[in-house]
């Protein structure tokens, strides 16, 4: 099988989030940036398929010239090689990154291409689902559990949804984006982090289209005000729910 | 020029989403002078539709046949597509839910038209629609304006109001021909609903989550009893999915869900930032913590210091007396 996996640099989720002086990006000084967590989850999922199946594995990246530190996490868990497309105007935005994708997707001829169901930076959950119509290929999105057979070229998935689970199936070649449940992402072993060094990147420089939507403006969410501690233990009980019938009114 | 919503309904029922994007869509109809449309694609959906325009709706267009009761995204896709095109929406609403999540995009990219997802507000200036969205899961939020019409926005659930707003409430059907089917290879399988299940976390009015502080899976029996005596649904933080005391659906925070219910209650949550970025947008929290430096504190309306195993089953029973 060869299978194709979409990785977004991100950064980590712990980290604390600044806007730059810009007012339109953020300052990604001491930021670590990683996989996109979702994107992991697929592409351990490939790696458990190419493990049973064989095949190749194979990650495209469409980040900034910084990217391949984060492709080398991948290579290192397991991927055989990279396409990095070079990503030159920053706008994060969906309906350029599916265009700039889509190509370069097509090329590779996958059976099956992995993606995250969202990345957590821009959290827009689009790229997925503009791919299939861009690709004419079916996806799958927030897939939490997959079979699939190989031989009659088909996959059955398990999605989430609200108060309940749908089981769909298509046929291959299909796109699938990852929700959580899907797989657990390894950690690279020594051995892996050792022979990511010497797998190959290829970089691709494309024509970015221009973006649809533009960012005009970061800011940071309005600031709670500071709330009060009610007391300790069980004695402050009927106070907080004198609170919260008389003056937040929620009871 | 139209405003288009659309409807989503799940085995014949309408979401609660869909009430929120119908009147939505009145607001901005009213607001740039034009129709609210609402689109609803489903089977056995006629005369329910016809409520939608107690919720704004103007015109009322209904694509009901069987082969449309479950979600296939590209049938759902073209018959969205085809209404846009029957209506000349410039600004298409659709809830920011599982089904909207895949649906929207979809629309967007037929179209070749920007989408926003997740938005969280829509200001209309002049002619200019500007949005409002959470990133980086609620640490930062983005201003996004548009360089083509139409606009496909996804609406974050529980954030716009549905209301009762009088639209002229047209009714007409969608004509699909069959093309809307060639070339599908998308089979809906099954619709299993979780036993047992309530609301889903971002449709919940009240959640009572817990952390690692519960200790284990069976410790969440107190907090079942506290969301059911308040009609609420359990939620957990990451510590404790990762822990495997709870299934990933239950997460709040930035790998899991973003929630905006009117009460958010914590127990045993020490408010790591990437729990704080799903939950800070609810309406009021109560932290409860045997940590007074913790920082679920920071962001809570009403703390209390203490033990939760003592804490909750008073809370439950004090409530009791008024509900």
């Amino acid at each position: 099988m060869k299978i194709g996996v979409l990785i977004k640099r991100v950064p980590d989720t712990e980290a604390r989030i600044r806007i730059s002086d810009d007012s339109l990006t953020i300052d990604e000084k001491g930021i670590e940036f990683i996989i996109n967590p979702y994107d992991e989850i697929a592409l351990e999922y490939a790696l458990q398929l190419k493990e049973k199946y064989g095949g190749e594995v194979v990650l495209i990246c469409y980040g900034p010239t910084d990217a391949p530190t984060v492709i080398r996490k991948g290579l290192a868990m397991g991927a055989d090689s990279a396409i990095h497309i070079e990503m030159k105007n920053m706008e994060n935005e969906p309906a350029k990154s599916a265009k700039v994708l889509a190509p370069v997707i097509k090329e590779g001829n996958y059976d099956i291409i992995f993606c995250g169901k969202q990345a957590i930076d821009d959290d827009s959950c689009q790229t997925g689902s503009r791919l299939s119509v861009l690709l004419g290929l079916p996806c799958i999105t927030e897939a939490s559990k997959l079979e699939i057979d190989v031989e009659g070229k088909k996959v059955v998935a398990h999605k989430e949804i609200e108060g309940g689970v749908e089981v769909v199936e298509v046929s291959l070649p299909a796109i699938i984006t990852a929700q959580k449940g899907l797989a657990e992402p390894r950690l690279p072993s020594l051995k892996g982090i050792m022979a990511a060094k010497k797998k190959p990147i290829t970089t691709k420089s494309v024509s970015e289209p221009e973006p649809l939507s533009k960012v005009k403006k970061l800011e940071y969410p309005p600031t709670r005000p500071p709330g009060k501690k009610v007391g300790e233990g069980v004695d402050a009980v009927p106070k907080l729910v004198e609170l919260l019938r008389n003056e937040a009114k929620v009871i | 020029m139209s405003i288009l919503a659309f409807v989503e309904q799940r085995s014949g029922e309408f979401r609660k989403s869909a009430y929120e994007a119908v009147s939505e869509a009145k607001r901005l109809a009213q607001k740039l002078n034009t129709e609210a449309v609402a689109l609803a694609i489903g089977h056995n959906i006629k005369s329910k539709a016809s409520e939608l325009a107690r919720y704004g709706a103007d015109r009322i267009i209904v694509a009901d046949a069987e082969p449309f009761l479950n979600f296939v995204p590209d049938v759902y896709a073209r018959l969205v597509v085809k209404a846009i095109h029957s209506t000349g929406a410039t600004i298409i609403l659709v809830p920011h839910t599982s089904l909207g999540r895949d649906l929207a995009p979809r629309v967007a990219e037929h179209l070749n038209a920007p989408m926003a997802s997740d938005i969280t507000s829509i200001d209309v200036i002049g002619t200019e629609v500007q949005i409002k969205r959470p990133v980086y899961a609620g640490k930062i939020r983005a201003n996004v304006s548009f360089s083509t019409q139409p606009i496909v926005l996804s609406l974050r659930p529980k954030i716009f109001p549905s209301a009762e707003l009088k639209g002229a409430g047209r009714l007409e059907e969608l004509k699909a021909d069959t093309d809307v089917f060639s070339g599908v290879k998308y089979i809906v399988r099954e619709l299993k609903k979780i036993a047992g299940a309530k609301l889903d976390l971002t449709e919940a009015d009240v959640i009572v989550s817990g952390g690692r502080g519960m200790k284990g899976p069976e410790n969440y029996k107190i907090l079942e009893e506290l969301a059911d005596l308040l009609g609420g649904v359990v939620g957990a933080s990451r510590a404790a999915v990762d822990a495997g005391w709870r299934p990933h659906s239950d997460q709040v925070g930035q790998t899991g869900k973003t929630v905006s219910p009117t009460l958010y209650i914590a127990c045993g949550i020490s408010g790591a930032i990437q729990h704080l970025a799903g939950m800070s947008s609810s309406k009021v929290i109560v932290a409860i913590n045997k940590d007074p430096e913790a920082p679920i504190f920071q962001v809570a309306d009403y703390g209390i210091v203490g033990d939760l195993f003592e804490v909750v089953p008073a809370l439950t029973k004090e409530l009791k007396k008024y509900l």
